[in-house]
């Protein structure tokens, strides 16, 4: 089987077939959690019973997160992932970005996905200024391109816009704040795939236009996003396709306004 | 699949065979050892900065700032002159006292300093290393270099300290240079090992302390250990004392500021040792690290 050559910014080959970005084939994903339990079982006496009569400790537990997803993801996507809390959508973005390891099946994605969320800590004792350069450095910028990107990404991220907040330290910031000064530093590079977690929910009206907007062009630089969110809204706007699960299996996968409509009646059923 | 085209020349593949046809790689795989230092060498400029705003992080919230790199090394050796110098009024048998104790305290801490920062250089860092892609092992060697930013101002403190206390400035001082550079080989090496094993077994951090009070007091850092030999006459285990990589780090870098150190092995052995030490450790850490390179952050 011969590799197809492919033009970089094209989202099909020249015979007219599209690119896939990322392939899952049957992907379950169980992980142990540390420290869970109640509150009577962790105490020293039931640690030490624990280690002496070689009992596992009911501290450590799985969870079987994603069982058996199935699906391949275009260039050119945008996919919404939705679904009720504990779903498995955090869970397999994280598979997909490679972070957390599949336990049976595979995920195969093309260069380095990279998982775009609100929780991805910077230094909180630097200035925002600092910060982005760090970020930006540790996405594999040179240095001369950061010092030429550093003011964009605080222009776009909107910090400034009440008085000169990039030089101060990111713990003065208000969530809000941290978070759109987050993803103005992970979106500042082309990604062949992006996985945004629940970033575009944050921050005020004016933001959630601009990072639309980013999403936008993203995927018209031939990339493949996917959206994880509960504002159904959201969705609607950016994604063309979502993916609804549920317990970890996958419910339905097609276009976003059926897939909605079916889970809308899923939970105005409950 | 609802979104296959019927006509698709690609419908009847599997999807192992959809990701190969197209070049797509397992998500999270690892790196060749070449690639992989390759990747590092890219990131070095992250490493250097990632450094620096840890120093800077680790004093801002301090009033008097970046005063405090020079305070604490001089409040340390302060602490343990007062008790070992004036209190206990240990000798060690050198004339010098103090700049023998300083040497030996600030050479110590770079060593330790690297070895607590990088057991939790992987699990203390995991909302970067799970937000992030970049090669894992910039977290613990950015640890031995902000140590080594400390040290460096140590040094500073300590020249002056030791001018002080009388010794003479001779040629002698600038093998303090390749002391330092094997040490900080030897570090980074240690600090990746601890960031692996630390990141597998969260039980590691609470035994670091304990396991590195042990190795201060093997190594000579508040006496000779020419004190050992009173108490331990197995030829081995005076072997094994005087193999410690830390007293022959601390030994070289008193040998060459002071007049009067005295070295427990003679100066190629304890050189050679000290190459040797840095050779084994820092190739043995570094592939040690790489080895565990998809699983950091997981779980």
């Amino acid at each position: 089987m011969a590799e197809t050559t492919i033009a970089p910014s094209a989202t099909t080959t020249s015979d007219g077939r599209r690119i896939p970005t990322v392939v899952v084939d049957d992907a379950h994903v169980i992980y142990r959690v540390h420290g869970a339990g109640s509150a009577g079982t962790n105490t020293p006496v039931g640690a030490l019973k624990r280690v002496l009569t070689r009992v596992p400790a009911p501290t450590v537990r799985e969870v079987h997160a994603v069982k058996g997803v199935t699906f391949t993801a275009y260039r050119g996507e945008a996919i919404g992932l939705i679904g009720s809390n504990g779903s498995g959508k955090s869970t397999l973005l994280r598979a997909i970005a490679g972070l957390l390891p599949v336990t049976s099946g595979a995920v195969y994605a093309q260069g380095q996905p990279a998982l775009l969320g609100v929780n991805a800590a910077l230094l909180n004792d630097l200035t925002g200024e600092r910060n982005v350069a760090l970020g930006l450095l540790a996405m594999g910028f040179s240095p001369e391109v950061v010092r030429k990107r550093t003011a964009e990404v605080i222009e776009f991220s909107g910090i400034n816009e009440r008085g000169d907040f990039a030089s101060l330290p990111m713990r003065t910031y208000s969530s809000g704040m941290s978070a759109r000064l987050r993803f103005a530093v992970s979106s500042a590079k082309d990604h062949d795939v992006l996985l945004i977690d629940e970033a575009l929910a944050t921050g005020d009206r004016r933001f959630r236009r601009r990072s639309e907007q980013r999403v936008r062009e993203l995927r018209e630089s031939a990339g493949t996003v996917f959206l994880v969110s509960h504002q159904l809204s959201t969705i609607q706007e950016t994604c063309e396709r979502t993916i609804w699960l549920e317990s970890g299996e996958m419910r339905a996968d097609g276009p976003t306004d059926e897939v909605i409509a079916q889970y809308e009646g899923y939970t105005n059923g409950k | 699949m609802a979104h296959t085209a019927v006509a698709d020349p690609d419908s009847g593949l599997t999807q192992a065979q959809l990701a190969a046809r197209y070049g797509l790689s397992f998500a999270g795989a690892r790196p060749t050892l070449a690639a992989y230092t390759r990747q590092l060498w890219s990131y070095r400029h992250f490493i250097a900065a990632y450094a620096n705003a840890k120093v800077v992080a680790s004093f801002s919230t301090a009033r008097l700032g970046r005063l405090w790199q020079v305070l604490t090394p001089l409040t340390n050796a302060a602490v343990y002159f007062l008790i070992f110098g004036v209190i206990l009024n240990t000798r060690a048998g050198v004339s010098n006292f103090i700049g023998y104790l300083c040497i030996g305290l600030f050479v110590f801490t770079f060593t330790s300093a690297a070895v607590s920062g990088g057991v939790q250089a992987i699990s203390g860092n995991l909302g970067m290393i799970r937000a992030m892609h970049f090669p894992r092992a910039c977290m613990p060697l950015a640890v031995v270099l902000t140590q080594l930013q400390h040290l460096l101002t140590a040094m500073v403190v300590l020249v002056g300290i030791v001018l002080v206390t009388g010794e003479p400035i001779t040629v002698e001082w600038l093998l303090v240079l390749p002391a330092m550079a094997l040490q900080s080989i030897f570090n980074a090496g240690l600090a990746l090992g601890m960031a692996r094993l630390g990141a597998k077994i969260v039980d590691f951090k609470q035994l670091m302390p304990f396991i590195m009070r042990t190795w201060m007091y093997a190594s000579g850092v508040l006496y000779s250990v020419d004190k050992f030999a009173q108490n331990i006459h197995n030829p081995v285990l005076i072997e094994i004392v005087h193999a410690n990589p830390l007293l022959i780090y601390i030994e070289l870098i008193r040998h060459a500021l002071m007049e009067t150190a005295p070295l427990t092995s003679s100066p190629p052995q304890i050189w050679a040792l000290a190459a040797i030490w840095a050779l084994v450790v820092g190739v043995g850490g570094y592939l040690y690290f790489w080895r565990g390179e998809q699983e950091y952050g997981r779980g």
